[in-house]
């Protein structure tokens, strides 16, 4: 039920004062209400559920906690060499 | 293909990724702690991806409630068979409800028997389907947690600009942090730290959660969906657990921020108030559900149709409250995979794509 889809925001309009949008979900089209994310505009991107946008996604936000996670295993993978140049 | 998934959303699924973070859970990981995941459709990506069977043996995982077709009340099921099974009535609902059992049938047994019953995507197609058949009374059938709370009050709305007369919901959403806090106030209760649906926070934002983290000193962390935001989400209930830290943080940060979403809070609050709610095998939860507000109550098909009456039957075998509330898992149940599957399902959690029993069944969890 909860279930949220990723999707780029194609273009915006309106429907009986309704504000709407068509989303590009990674090749496939559909239109989906964009009311509670009035600024909006094409390029962003946003979580679809029920065809109602939640909330707009952030690309620095996931490109950050990336970065986060992937510094973790660079860390790790030092902290593996570092053992094996003691062992060695 | 012309539209790839771009890197920023790809990156979630990243196969070292996700075992880097294994690798500091297990890392981290001292002794036994108990997780809830209260969001159904976590259950089902954590099955899916074998999650469950990657975590250090020390990480139990709880699944929750959060299954909003599992815990519709047998009486709101009811009434919305009452009322589908009317003449002159089209009967809307999203598919995941057709096939729960009320006391004796199922939407789709009235749909077979000749009854108008429509599944419907997006709530606000339901108000289309009611401008497209003036002569037909049309009732959505208003499930979902808060996530789906703002989409179903958007229908309410655009049926109030349309001018609709023949437009109306059975309202039945139901509340998060109310459940949390009847399942950490149990004196059953054995979870000791939780994941927060991050769909759920999209929404509402996680302000909610702080005084009821600090109350029953629990640690949260708002979580996503993808397999790299689960691991991330439990690593970080593990790490506040592991330092004795009470505190919520927030795993999913592209699409939750602390304040939620405004608009839609405010959406939320123009349409609903807050009412007590009957949850199917859990029992009434106070004010942990949506009820139309005064200005909307034209919209409420329990005053548009007569639904009194309604004599509730559940099936004696089925123990699905017990795995609702995390006491049992779906494979400890006698009838699991035998007398009740999702073609024959004794319980809505066997129905549903988000419940635990079907989550079990479909991905060969038969042994807990």
């Amino acid at each position: 039920m909860c279930l949220g889809i990723p999707g780029k925001i194609e273009s915006v309009y309106e429907d009986h004062g309704t504000k709407m949008a068509n989303i590009d979900f990674g090749g496939v089209q559909r239109e989906a209400c964009i009311e509670v994310i009035p600024d909006a505009k094409p390029g962003d991107w946003t979580i679809i559920h029920a065809g109602f946008a939640l909330n707009l996604l952030s690309e620095e936000e996931a490109r950050e906690t990336l970065d986060i996670l992937e510094q973790m295993g660079d860390l790790d993978e030092l902290e593996a060499m570092k053992k094996q140049d003691q062992s060695g | 293909m012309a539209n790839q998934i771009p890197d920023f959303l790809s990156g979630y699924r990243n196969a070292k990724l996700v075992k880097t973070v294994l690798a500091e859970m297990h890392q981290t990981v001292t002794q036994p702690w108990t997780l809830m995941e209260i969001c159904g459709g976590q259950t089902h990506a954590i099955m899916q991806y074998g999650l469950d069977q990657l975590l250090p043996d020390e990480i139990e995982l709880v699944h929750g409630p959060g299954c909003p077709v599992c815990v519709t009340s047998l009486e709101l099921i009811d009434q919305a068979l009452m009322i589908a099974k009317q003449p002159d009535v089209i009967f809307t609902s999203f598919g995941d409800m057709l096939r729960v059992p009320g006391s004796s049938e199922d939407l789709f047994s009235i749909r077979a028997a000749g009854g108008q019953v429509r599944v419907v995507y997006a709530p606000i197609d339901a108000v289309k389907i009611a401008a497209q058949n003036p002569d037909k009374q049309v009732v959505f059938f208003a499930i979902g947690f808060e996530t789906t709370a703002p989409a179903n009050a958007m229908a309410v709305i655009q049926a109030e600009k349309l001018g609709l007369t023949n437009f109306s919901i059975l309202p039945a959403n139901v509340l998060v942090p109310p459940a949390i806090e009847a399942i950490l106030s149990s004196p059953q209760n054995r979870i000791q730290g939780f994941l927060a649906a991050g769909h759920v926070s999209a929404i509402m934002g996680y302000w909610e959660y702080p005084p009821l983290a600090e109350k029953y000193q629990t640690p949260m962390a708002v979580t996503g969906f993808e397999p790299l935001d689960l691991v991330n989400g439990i690593l970080a209930t593990v790490r506040m657990l592991e330092e004795g830290r009470v505190a919520v943080e927030n795993a999913y940060s592209r699409v939750v921020t602390y304040e939620g979403n405004k608009i839609a809070q405010q959406m939320l609050a123009k349409v609903f108030k807050p009412v007590d709610r009957n949850w199917r095998g859990i029992g009434t939860i106070p004010l942990s559900g949506y009820g139309l507000q005064e200005a909307y109550q034209r919209f409420d098909a329990t005053q548009r149709f007569d639904t009194s009456g309604i004599q509730t039957e559940e099936s004696e075998i089925c123990i699905a409250g017990q795995v609702l509330r995390g006491i049992m898992k779906p494979s400890q149940c006698p009838a699991f995979g035998t007398l009740c599957t999702p073609q024959t399902p004794l319980g809505a959690p066997m129905v549903s794509s988000e419940g635990a029993c079907a989550a079990y069944y479909r991905y060969g969890r038969k042994s807990s």
